[in-house]
């Protein structure tokens, strides 16, 4: 799978194969017949290309487009505007050429004068130029043969030209993306008085090896994806499927009081959560700077990463949980006891705690990034009280540091506990009152619960995510946080499955924290109008 | 000769289609001609080519001129084409 970033310029989202426009090879500079008769021929296209114009504008307007009408209007009048003429001619007279070639010489010189225009929405008047001298072109010499679309396409090119858009089989056009363009050109504002998904500007990346190869193209993020794995493929339909009122609210409006959040791995990954409509970091897992290096990563690294997810996420929160290695999550620089039974070993807080250097500096670093943005820590595996009180000890003691360095921090960082243990469950209260948030687990709890091992593929009839105890323990954790007065959210992958949501909307959930991927879908639901009263069945 | 000055309000300043809209306007005078002076650059109305390259950008000031028999009527019909488009 390949993810390209443009720019979108016109809504929706689609999927289905590519299929590249084929452009013509330029006209060669033969010598025109004579100079008397290329003129006339050059006076005959520009009234023919002006006709056409016309009859496009007519037929847009006909058909409610008065956008697109206007633009072809304009270009009827470049086609025969003295200044054009005068400009072709005498490119004719100097290098005794076909008119062709002059038109060719002509139109490259004018569109060059507007792209070097500061203003951008002139600087897009190139491509009208341009536009108008192919149809002149197409005119003298016949035209480039039609371009057929295959079936339903997403059509790629290095720039389409809104004369090429126009003449297209508009049945048989999901998308467009193209390497160039911008959202002031024609092309774009075409294609969105068209209705036409667009994605333009994605340079390079967007080659014909992918000719006839699977896209999902989103108009409104500017993505595309090549060769998308089933999942994305379900992802993208349910965005497809949404009422178009709901898909074009950027902002989601009516979705109670319920946050969704993303989990993410990478300070890379903070820019696929503002994309995909996601309204903060629910879950940063700081190992994904352990695991990649084969040493801890320093203070300063620390720093740089959650600062960076801090910046990305401006005012929204970014919860980043400490360490959580131990179990599955293992890595070469910190010596690891594999023991009987490393699932109820020295990991999670318990790694941490044991290690006071290395979450003394991860606390360092977590503190002197909330200077620049809205962190929250969440310690990971906590089964008793004294567990996280510990945790608050060392968070007072690093503040003290950084305050006598004279080091920038947010002394009201908010302290969350996750909630992955049966103990933790049974404690919910209390820990609650101790912390300022908490986070249900559910891949961790579940295996807890169920004393079911998630990694052994024998048990996976054993291993249900959604068992009654497990639905009981979330039901637990839910009252005892409201109880306490703090919010509490999922963030296991059960929080993704959308047909979980009237469950989770039931119990008064207040975050839910997904990959990236899912967040679409789970707004859509969310929007679709999932009500608290469809889950009866689940308790 | 009658004559007026605007400043552009229009976020995307004389675009093409306003543009076009204006050059097909001021073709529509046979013995009357509209210009656009922007700055020590005059240029006919009716050529949009030029026009286009005057950058005519929002907050610029611009003075439309017309000259010739119907020029009462063009300096109007200009006066409520700027208003409305511009």
């Amino acid at each position: 799978m390949i993810l390209l970033q443009g720019n979108g310029v016109s809504k929706g989202a689609v999927c289905g194969p590519l299929q590249f426009y084929p452009r013509q090879a330029a006209a060669a500079p033969d010598a025109g017949a004579d100079l008397a008769a290329e003129q006339a021929r050059l006076t005959w296209a520009q009234e023919q290309t002006a006709e056409q114009l016309e009859g496009l504008a007519a037929a847009c307007r006909a058909n409610g487009e008065e956008e697109a009408a206007l633009l072809l209007e304009a270009q009827a009048l470049l086609a025969t505007d003295e200044d054009v003429a005068s400009a072709i001619l005498a490119a004719l007279e100097e290098s005794h050429c076909s008119a062709a070639y002059a038109v060719q010489q002509a139109g490259r010189r004018l569109a060059a004068r507007f792209a070097s225009m500061s203003d951008p929405y002139l600087r897009a008047r190139a491509a009208d130029l341009e536009d108008v001298t192919r149809r002149l072109l197409d005119n003298l010499t016949g035209g480039p043969p039609p371009v057929f679309l295959r079936e339903p396409v997403i059509l790629a090119a290095d720039d389409l030209a809104p004369s090429e858009l126009l003449r297209l089989e508009r049945g048989k056009l999901l998308g467009l993306a193209t390497c160039g363009g911008s959202g002031y050109g024609h092309t774009a504002i075409l294609a969105r008085s068209m209705g036409i998904p667009f994605v333009c500007g994605l340079g390079r990346a967007l080659t014909p090896d992918c000719e006839g190869q699977t896209a999902c193209l989103d108009g409104e993020t500017g993505r595309i994806l090549i060769d998308p794995d089933a999942r994305t493929v379900q992802a993208f339909e349910f965005k497809r499927n949404a009422p178009p009122e709901a898909s074009s609210q950027q902002e989601p409006q009516n979705l109670g009081s319920l946050k969704v959040y993303c989990n993410i791995s990478t300070p890379d990954e903070a820019a696929a959560v503002l994309a995909c409509g996601g309204q903060g970091v629910g879950l940063f897992r700081s190992e994904g700077l352990f695991l990649s290096a084969d040493r801890c990563p320093t203070e300063e690294e620390q720093f740089s990463a959650y600062r960076a997810v801090a910046e990305a996420m401006g005012g929204r929160p970014a919860v980043i949980r400490t360490l959580d290695l131990g179990g599955d999550k293992r890595m070469g620089s910190l010596p690891s006891e594999r023991g009987q039974n490393p699932a109820l070993g020295l990991r999670g807080i318990r790694l941490s705690l044991e290690r006071p250097e290395l979450l003394r500096t991860q606390l360092r670093a977590l503190y002197r990034a909330s200077a620049y943005g809205k962190i929250a820590i969440l310690f990971p595996m906590i089964a008793s009280m004294w567990e996280l009180e510990e945790c608050q000890r060392r968070c007072r003691s690093v503040m003290a540091e950084l305050t006598a360095e004279g080091l920038p921090f947010d002394p009201e960082v908010r302290l969350g506990v996750m909630l992955e243990t049966p103990a933790s469950i049974l404690l919910a209260e209390e820990l609650a009152r101790r912390a300022d948030f908490c986070s249900v687990g559910t891949n961790d709890l579940t295996q807890y619960l169920l004393a079911c091992d998630r990694q052994n593929g024998d048990l996976a009839r054993y291993f249900d995510p959604k068992h009654p105890a497990l639905l009981r323990a979330l039901e637990l954790a839910a009252d005892a946080a409201h109880r306490a007065g703090v919010p509490i959210g999922v963030c296991g992958e059960l929080g993704a499955d959308p047909t979980m949501l009237p469950f989770f909307l039931k119990l008064g959930m207040d975050a839910l924290s997904v990959p990236p991927q899912a967040v679409g879908p789970l707004l859509a639901a969310l929007r679709g109008g999932s009500k608290a009263t469809e889950c009866e069945s689940f308790l | 000769m009658k004559q007026f000055t605007y400043i552009v309000q229009s976020p995307h300043g004389l675009h093409a289609r306003p543009a076009g809209l204006l050059a097909k306007q001021a073709k529509t005078y046979t013995d009357t001609v509209i210009t656009l002076t922007k700055g020590n650059k005059t240029v006919k109305a009716s050529q949009l080519l030029r026009v286009l390259n005057l950058e005519i950008q929002c907050g610029d000031t611009i003075t439309v001129t017309a000259e010739g028999a119907e020029e009462d009527t063009a300096w109007n019909d200009m006066q409520a084409f700027f208003l409305l488009n511009l």
